[in-house]
């Protein structure tokens, strides 16, 4: 991948960089003791975990009739927050898939833990599906498993039924995407062991990898067809989530826009994840020469452009409402933004339409502090997002009798809490023992990438390392 | 890769120096087994004499089954065994299937696929094969030369290596 790059771009690696810094910076943290901070961040993450695990352990036992659910809103937090996860859990493969058909180099720096971060939201968004099921013992029944009901199968004609595919596909083909990404990385650090264990069990994972051109050759023909694979695989995924809502019939929901709308939000609260946490790792691991504030503002860009596609969205489907003429469709949507839940509606269109624009303003999207707080605010809209499309179109329905509102329990919030417990607590561990950088990627674009390399093309010398 | 072969390896520090360089010992008339980097070098296969690999076919078949099974499952299950009426629906309705259809392909190309490249390069879990030289995941790229494939004695390979650039070599 090593062509020529304009001398004028942004340089993607910065500190002048030799392979073997690239190795050394990345291997240390997973060679190194754990440090006080990653223990008391895994401390904490494990805590609330624990909060978690018992909150959604008693969920388990008595049935969700401890969530806040009434008769009219029959779907709130469990659904919102499995949507937001599953938004989340695009940007990953996103990165890794359509950045690698597009020949962007910027995604080799951040594309492992965007991965790793994918498949953990997914992980998060699969423990609400199997919770809102109320009886997870038998969430095998959403398969199509010969049984003993005189083989009665599923119902393939419900999107409910092809969410169960699209995730499990998505979460399986993400791991092995992920995982055959990591292979090489792994055997770096095999023959870089010192302890028995670790040269066991990295050399374990590494599957006698050697880096032969041969295996190359045909490794690179696997990640571009698995990147192939993957790109509508990650555009189904969310299609099909907006497919649970939109094939019902219930105003504020029953819309065409849906999938490509719920697909520009899932990459919009995707990419503002990633930012969170690579703005963290960078500064906790020392990365900065490899998530540079050229990254950052890549990655602020496409939150910027999404972001607007998500705006447009919203104000399609206010149009829409009133252009059709259904009396029901209008309210759904006046009752929204003046509705009781007005500030719900409000905070979504501050932080999911508002805000982004910011971006355009090249100070704001290098600025690191003020793109942290940012992608926080983008998930919160997000998760606003969901919550005004799920219960504001549910709580007042065809009958004004049996109107009512919506609020959480200690164990709707604690469900929530624990998806956070897993989430971190799994990433943590990942940012400990495996690689957070794509260190062949990053090698295999370095030319023309980093300093080092292009003052050397612009004047060759002759190498004296080593 | 068995230890009793005599391999002469030819250590060089850039990608592009040892890429030249495959193409300087082969005028030789030396055969080159492999060379081994730590990261993928566009055009070595080539260089090398490596054959295109055929895993895109391989992937396209693991494809082509997987939509088949799951259209098979899906028309055997609702239209055969216990078709019902969903939806004043068809029992054969296609267009509902094209979802699942589709995740089924995918699934099946991406396993198999995988499943193909580790047999066809011999990667598995738990296998102890180590690199010939283990700073080739590191910084190094090595070109490995087996003496008993070749004509040419290992002095003069050993020269035409040093000709073509390397910094290092070693027998192993």
């Amino acid at each position: 991948m090593s062509h020529v790059v304009s001398p004028i771009r942004e340089k993607l690696v910065t500190g002048g960089k030799s392979y073997s810094d690239v190795t050394h910076d990345i291997c240390k943290q997973v060679e190194g003791e754990p440090t006080k901070e990653w223990k008391i961040a895994f401390g904490i993450s494990c805590l609330v975990f624990i909060y978690g695990a018992y909150c959604l352990f008693y969920t388990w036992w008595q049935g969700i009739g401890v969530w806040g659910l009434n008769k009219t809103v029959g779907w709130a937090w469990d659904i919102t927050n499995f949507v937001w996860w599953v938004g989340i859990g695009h940007a990953g493969t996103l990165i890794s898939a359509v950045l690698l058909l597009f020949r962007q180099k910027w995604r080799t720096s951040i594309n492992r833990s965007a991965e790793a971060m994918t498949i953990f939201a997914v992980l998060c968004a699969a423990s609400f599906i199997l919770a809102h099921m109320g009886r997870p013992w038998l969430a095998h029944w959403a398969l199509p498993l010969p049984n003993a009901f005189g083989s009665l199968w599923v119902n393939f004609n419900s999107p409910l039924v092809w969410d169960v595919f699209a995730i499990s596909t998505y979460l399986s083909v993400s791991l092995l995407f992920w995982y055959m990404g990591l292979v090489p990385d792994l055997a770096t650090i095999r023959d870089r062991a010192t302890t028995a264990g670790r040269k066991f069990w990295y050399g374990f994972f590494s599957l006698g990898w050697t880096g032969s051109s041969k295996t190359w050759a045909r490794y690179e023909y696997m990640s571009l067809i698995l990147a192939g694979i993957s790109t509508p695989l990650v555009l189904s995924v969310h299609t099909i989530v907006s497919m649970d809502f939109a094939t019902s019939v219930i105003p504020g929901w029953h819309t065409t826009i849906f999938p490509p709308y719920f697909v520009a939000g899932a990459i919009f609260s995707g990419f503002a994840m990633v930012q969170t946490l690579l703005l963290i790792t960078r500064v906790v691991f020392k990365l900065e020469d490899y998530i540079t504030i050229e990254h950052i503002e890549m990655m602020n860009i496409v939150i910027t452009v999404t972001g607007s596609v998500v705006g447009i969205a919203y104000l399609t489907e206010f149009f829409i409402a009133w252009y059709s003429g259904v009396e029901y469709e209008s309210y759904a949507f006046i009752n929204r933004a003046t509705g009781p839940y007005w500030w719900a509606y409000w905070m979504m269109m501050t932080c999911n339409v508002i805000s982004p624009q910011l971006f355009w303003s090249k100070a704001i999207r290098t600025n690191l502090m003020v793109s942290f707080f940012l992608s926080i605010v983008v998930n919160v809209g997000m998760w606003f997002e969901r919550f005004v499309i799920i219960v504001t179109s549910l709580h007042r329905d065809y009958l004004p009798s049996s109107w009512a509102m919506f609020s959480p329990t200690m164990y709707d919030i604690g469900d929530y809490i624990f998806s956070f417990g897993l989430f971190f607590t799994l990433f943590f561990l990942f940012a400990k023992y495996l690689p957070v950088v794509n260190m062949a990627e990053v090698k295999s674009v370095m030319k023309g990438v980093s300093t080092e390399f292009t003052i050397k093309r612009i004047k060759p010398t002759k190498k004296t390392e080593e | 890769m068995s230890s009793t072969t005599n391999y002469i390896l030819g250590v060089y520090d850039d990608e592009d120096e040892v890429l030249h360089a495959v193409g300087k010992v082969k005028a030789k008339g030396i055969k080159v087994e492999d060379v081994y980097s730590p990261f993928p070098i566009h055009g070595l296969d080539v260089a090398v004499g490596h054959e295109r690999t055929r895993l895109p076919i391989a992937a396209f078949m693991f494809g082509t089954l997987g939509m088949i099974c799951a259209f098979s499952l899906i028309s055997y299950t609702m239209v055969f065994d216990w078709p019902m009426i969903i939806g004043g629906k068809d029992f054969f309705a296609l267009p509902n299937w094209i979802p699942i259809a589709f995740e089924g392909t995918v699934l099946f190309t991406a396993f198999g696929l995988v499943s193909t490249f580790c047999i066809s390069n011999d990667l598995w879990p738990g296998n102890k094969t180590l690199p010939l030289d283990i700073r080739t995941t590191d910084d190094k790229f090595v070109m490995a030369i087996n003496v008993d494939k070749n004509r040419v004695s290992a002095a003069d390979i050993k020269k035409a290596l040093k000709e073509s650039g390397a910094i290092e070599v070693n027998v192993k």
